[in-house]
């Protein structure tokens, strides 16, 4: 019997931490201030939260970390009490069960057995030996090969199945304990980052998201070209690609057309597919032709660019879009005379070269092709504790599926001698799904008084025993 | 015949069973009850067929962009729907309690009618971010692991009616009425835990096989985003019930609450952050 008071500081603790009211308590805890960072939206700038709530409710939010509340003091205090808990209970619970499993009561007496609700007592007309031999044998047919112990004169058998059923449970927390560890180590020697690459440039710095200061990766990464697929007749995107080149000291060493659900790895980093944007203007390729004569002259241009012609005027694009109206893409530009005076603006579509010579004018239009480059905006991460989150995961799926639907039986039978035959204890235990137990054990117990009893003279036919020997 | 009228068609078996249901209830006829399962089990097969339906008319409409029917809202509350009854045939089969249909099939039917009413069922392409197989498992396992819980929580409305009205009456004399129909409270406690206990390792799969796709698609396989820490919330709160069935004073009724708020919180991880966390969002901050 021990007194509350007479427990050591130390004990209380330990008995506080290896509680399951802990756990439960910590579990509703997480829950709802979980709830939090799902309202209030997390890692925005502070005008951001000043606007939407105000300047005073703004300062009550930085003070209790409200804005990033994940990584916040109180929040990593839970998540440690959490896991300081699952480390306590394991540590009480499972010398305990081990000591269960591999050292099990083998020779059980007449107490062990009331203490069962599956039990049953027998007497039977044959020998003690005889039926010590003929019941190992039963069970290892019907059950699992039993461990015999005689002793005086009696003869115990034990037999148990699935007895690692009963650590499914500590794999379970020991997993948590793994994903955790994973996610510690990603974060102290992994990053994430993104960079900008315009196609045909290449680099070989990325920008941490929580810094200023480029991280160098010691190879170069290229974008060679960047494109939008869209699904047939419709503005819908169906593919954002990358055709990216690692390179080593200027050397290729691996090409690799990148989309979304499809990264690069390369030496620990992984590049994902993750936006993109026009890079600088586009180029627009024109053909003139000067009515004139009919000769066709070729010219390249920018918006904005004003570029000469012949006979001393000039022209410039002054906008540009993907789809005029139905007509496709098109260009609006205007002509400078001699003088430079402006003309009036026109437009000139893509997609029908001829239609800008019903204009007049000394020089008619037609745009061959205008290219607009795009950079390829890419997520960059490290992360080494990765796997170890995986394999954090893989023994928490396989740990819930051993404590809840795997049960560790055990089955113990005494035989001692009674008058001419003998008496028979049998019991059984299931540490989960009882019914489904209760039915087994009682079919098990009339399998095995038919096979003590069934026959009169056991000598005379001999066949079932003879059966489960072979 | 297009996948939507079989899904019509389907709408209106349930809703027959629904009545049936809460006719066994009141007639207390077990024939009642058959006819009823019989409309559930028709219900059923409509359903697996129009899904099926779909997901062929989706190859026909987008060719080789076609894919499973299961990448948007409509067609993620009707595949719902679907685990919904599936797991409620399996109970059936496995404890015959048809009682427990009343409770469970017209979470399946108001699925189904809204879905029908209210959702645009238009097939459309995959968006570049759906495109990966982590989609299809991702979906199946998290969508079980609901409908287990959408049992989990009807049996327990189950236990909470009938385990307070034996309160109530006196001492430990099984309620009568409407209530004899009822499987004893043991054996609703025992049900809300199976369920459980098959939901929250598929939640679980869920939650990782989600974490798993976030990682091959943007490269963090947890991010804090509101679906995220919400499925999370779901998995604490039914941790939380897990442990609390092996203490004194948390099972019984406390159990039974715990499971219809662990549902609150699944429906409001599946529906509430994309109706109304996102829309507290747009209307904020601009």
């Amino acid at each position: 019997m021990t007194n509350k008071q007479d427990q050591s500081f130390l004990g209380i603790i330990w008995d506080f931490f290896c509680s399951l009211k802990l756990a439960i308590t910590t579990l509703i805890l997480l829950a709802l201030t979980s709830i939090i960072g799902t309202v209030v939206q997390q890692g925005k700038p502070a005008q951001e939260y000043i606007q939407e709530y105000g300047e005073r409710v703004y300062r009550v939010f930085v003070a209790l970390d409200f804005v990033d509340m994940y990584h916040s003091w109180w929040f990593l205090t839970l998540l440690n009490i959490f896991a300081v808990n699952l480390i306590c209970c394991s540590i009480r619970r499972l010398p305990r069960i081990l000591k269960l499993v591999k050292h099990p009561v083998l020779t059980p007496v007449e107490k062990h057995y009331r203490s069962f609700a599956n039990r049953d007592e027998f007497t039977v007309p044959v020998a003690v030996d005889r039926a010590g031999d003929r019941l190992a044998a039963f069970m290892r047919k019907h059950f699992a090969a039993p461990v015999v112990t005689a002793r005086d004169d009696r003869i115990h058998l034990f037999a148990q199945k699935m007895a690692w059923a009963r650590f499914g449970v500590y794999v379970v927390h020991l997993s948590i304990l793994i994903i955790f560890a994973g996610a510690i180590i990603g974060s102290v020697w992994g990053y994430k980052a993104y960079v900008n690459i315009a196609e045909g440039t290449s680099t070989d710095k990325v920008w941490p998201r929580d810094s200023q200061n480029p991280i160098a990766i010691g190879f170069e990464v290229r974008c060679d070209n960047f494109e939008v697929t869209y699904y047939p007749g419709t503005r819908r995107p169906k593919e954002f690609t990358s055709d990216l080149v690692v390179l080593e000291g200027g050397r290729e060493v691996l090409k690799k057309t990148i989309e979304v659900n499809d990264p690069l790895s390369y030496r620990g980093l992984t590049f994902y597919q993750s936006s993109y944007g026009p890079a600088g203007e586009p180029v627009f390729k024109l053909t003139v032709t000067e009515r004139s004569s009919g000769r066709k002259l070729k010219f390249e241009a920018q918006r904005g660019e004003h570029v000469a012609l012949p006979d001393g005027s000039s022209f410039a694009i002054s906008d540009y879009t993907d789809s005029y109206k139905s007509f496709g893409p098109a260009i609006q530009m205007h002509l400078n005379d001699k003088n430079e005076k402006h003309g009036n603006a026109f437009v000139v579509f893509q997609r029908f070269p001829e239609f800008d010579a019903q204009r007049g004018g000394a020089y008619s239009f037609a745009v061959d092709s205008f290219e607009q480059q795009y950079y390829t905006g890419l997520q960059v991460a490290k992360d080494p504790g990765v796997w170890v989150v995986w394999a954090g995961c893989f023994l928490l799926v396989a740990g819930c599926f051993s404590a809840f639907f795997l049960s560790h039986r055990r089955i113990w039978l005494t035989i001692e001698p009674a008058g001419d035959g003998s008496l028979i204890r049998v019991a059984g235990n299931a540490h989960r799904n009882q019914p489904a137990f209760e039915i087994f054990f009682e079919d098990f117990k009339s399998r095995l008084k038919e096979e003590l009893t069934g026959r009169q003279t056991p000598e005379s036919a001999p066949l079932p025993v003879v059966e489960t020997n072979t | 015949m297009s996948s939507v009228n079989l899904f019509n068609f389907t709408t209106i078996a349930y809703f027959s069973a629904m009545i049936l249901f809460v006719g066994y209830l009141v007639t207390r006829k077990e024939g009642v009850s058959l006819v009823a399962n019989i409309a559930t089990w028709i219900g059923f097969v409509l359903h697996t067929g129009a899904i099926g339906l779909r997901w062929y008319e989706s190859y026909q409409m987008l060719g080789a962009d076609g894919r499973a029917p299961l990448s948007n809202l409509y067609e993620s509350v009707v595949f719902f729907a679907w685990t919904i009854v599936l797991i409620y045939i399996l109970l059936d089969l496995k404890y015959k309690q048809r009682a427990v249909g009343a409770f469970v099939v017209p979470f399946a039917f108001l699925g189904m009618t809204w879905a029908q009413l209210n959702l645009n069922d238009a097939i459309d392409p995959l968006v570049p971010a759906l495109q990966s197989n982590w989609l299809t498992y991702h979906v199946i396992t998290c969508f079980l692991g609901y409908a287990c819980f959408a049992v989990a929580c009807g049996v327990s409305i189950m236990y909470l009616i009938k385990s307070g009205k034996e309160q109530n009456n006196a001492e430990s004399t099984p309620a009568g009425g409407v209530m004899s129909l009822f499987p004893s409270i043991r054996v609703l406690d025992d049900i809300n835990y199976k369920a459980i206990m098959i939901g929250f390792p598929l939640l679980s799969l869920g939650i990782i096989t989600g974490a798993a796709w976030a990682n091959y698609a943007w490269g963090t396989y947890w991010s804090w985003d509101p679906k995220e820490t919400w499925s999370l919330i779901v998995w604490f709160v039914y941790a939380a019930f897990l442990h609390a069935r092996f203490t004194r004073g948390w099972v019984g009724r406390k159990a039974a609450w715990l499971s219809v708020f662990g549902f609150a919180a699944t429906i409001f991880c599946y529906l509430g952050v994309n109706l109304v966390l996102s829309g507290l969002h747009s209307y904020g901050g601009g």
